[in-house]
């Protein structure tokens, strides 16, 4: 009988494939990338050194020696509280993150994690910020998402594009995601500027393009006057999506539409926007397997870190870049993700 | 990479402060630091350069005299001849030049 190698659905669900299904499986990720994103594929070694990656033996797998790299995150300093029900402040996660976990830096997030939220706290934020800054070694961002979904009624101040656009009133909705990003850059970079006077190293514009090309705008535009008015806070843009998604289909950052951007393409404005570092993103697609979620997520970030002239950190929690959708992640399948993006996508950090 | 446990976070910094990719901000680390890059990412010889540097480690006990945290900050940021943000925020309202 033929041998069956473990590994995962991309929902996490165990599986068993033989290295002709493997092998099938990744030539087809390879090529739905190649298809969608106009980039170049993986060489014969890379495919082979691929497979290798998904069938090799051992639970937890690592990198070669020297191609360790550094991480960031997203709502960092809030997982063990609000993930984990565990009850300490967030200057203490932020500590635990750097003399526990061995963290190359974290970000002191609100458990609300967006930035309108913030706005009306921020000054209290600032305060947790600069506890944790007293006590760490390690950079400190403070970290959130756009997130311009909050800004439409009835909480919000203007209207709801998603309500308009099925009724057919596309100018106001085209109009009210415009408002929504004066909106939101003003909310940023007051926040962005609190960070700063406490000392912040990093800013962290999380899961940007999370309510489309609006959303993107956002951050690009934000992280443009952050950098400018307070040049000594560094920005990184965390991506919502492989795709930024075309709700408004007309907006443009230096004379280039963002709706429908890869990720090769969004680093590109997140470059010109002025920020340290890019959080690309691939979605993992629950009903197909790890090899062949891994082998387009490989193809999608290889060009994007080809192109990249920043730091390219790929985000590798649930339900992106390889990592299955679930809510405890399985170490095997994680493990093999990060190897790949390192060694063949040659990420600068996760 | 490990963190304050060997070089990560300084070479984090470097990725933020000089949008320095991975390769080049860890040879920028271990130039400055006087190490290889093999012993820029061990667990062993990091912790005795930076108990005997002063730029903080992942551990306290028996440590208690090792800087920590801000001070630490201040000693990383002559090192790596970088300027950190939260080091020239503490010195202007300490009154530090």
């Amino acid at each position: 009988m033929e041998k069956k190698y473990f590994t995962r659905m991309g929902d996490g669900s165990m599986v068993y494939m033989t290295e002709e299904e493997i092998k099938a499986d990744i030539q087809l990720g390879m090529e739905d990338a190649i298809l969608r994103g106009k980039v170049d594929p993986l060489t014969e070694e890379e495919t082979q050194k691929l497979y290798d990656i998904v069938t090799m033996s051992g639970i937890i797998v690592g990198v070669e020696p020297g191609m360790q790299v550094v991480s960031s995150n997203d709502s960092g300093s809030d997982k063990i509280s609000t993930k984990c029900g565990i009850p300490v402040t967030r200057d203490v996660n932020a500590m635990i993150h750097e003399r526990v976990l061995g963290a190359d830096s974290v970000d002191i997030g609100n458990s609300d994690y967006n930035y309108k939220t913030v706005k009306g706290i921020a000054k209290r934020e600032a305060t947790i910020l600069k506890q944790a800054l007293r006590n760490t070694t390690m950079p400190l961002f403070y970290g959130a998402m756009p997130n311009l979904g909050f800004y439409t009624k009835p909480d919000g101040p203007v209207e709801n594009w998603a309500v308009l656009l099925p009724e057919g009133r596309i100018k106001e909705a085209l109009q009210a995601q415009e408002d929504a990003v004066v909106h939101a850059v003003n909310d940023i970079t007051y926040v962005a500027k609190q960070m700063a006077d406490v000392g912040a190293d990093g800013f962290q514009l999380d899961t940007s393009g999370a309510a489309g090309d609006a959303d993107f705008l956002a951050a690009l535009l934000a992280c443009e006057k952050i950098t400018k008015n307070n040049p000594e806070l560094k920005v990184e843009i965390g991506a919502a999506g492989e795709f930024v998604l075309g709700m408004h289909g007309k907006l443009k950052y230096d004379d280039q539409i963002i709706a429908g951007l890869y990720p090769h393409k969004q680093v590109k404005l997140v470059e010109k926007a002025g920020a340290s570092i890019f959080g690309a993103v691939v979605n993992t697609n629950c009903n197909m397997s790890f090899p062949w979620n891994i082998a387009r997520v490989i193809t999608f970030i290889k060009a994007c870190t080809d192109v990249a002239q920043i730091p390219v950190h790929a985000n590798a929690g649930m339900g992106v870049n390889g990592i299955p959708m679930c809510e405890n992640l399985p170490s095997d399948v994680s493990s093999r993700a990060d190897k790949a993006l390192i060694e063949i996508g040659k990420v600068d950090g996760l | 990479m490990g963190g304050a446990r060997t070089a990560g976070d300084m070479v984090m910094r470097l990725q933020l402060d000089k949008k320095m990719k991975i390769n080049e901000a860890k040879a920028y680390v271990a130039e400055k630091l006087g190490v290889t890059l093999e012993e820029l990412v061990d667990v062993v010889t990091m912790s005795e350069l930076r108990e005997d540097l002063g730029i903080g480690l992942a551990h306290v006990e028996p440590c208690a005299e090792a800087n920590m945290g801000m001070e630490a900050k201040f000693k990383i940021a002559e090192i790596l001849d970088i300027k950190i943000n939260s080091v020239e925020k503490f010195k202007k309202r300490a009154g530090i030049k």
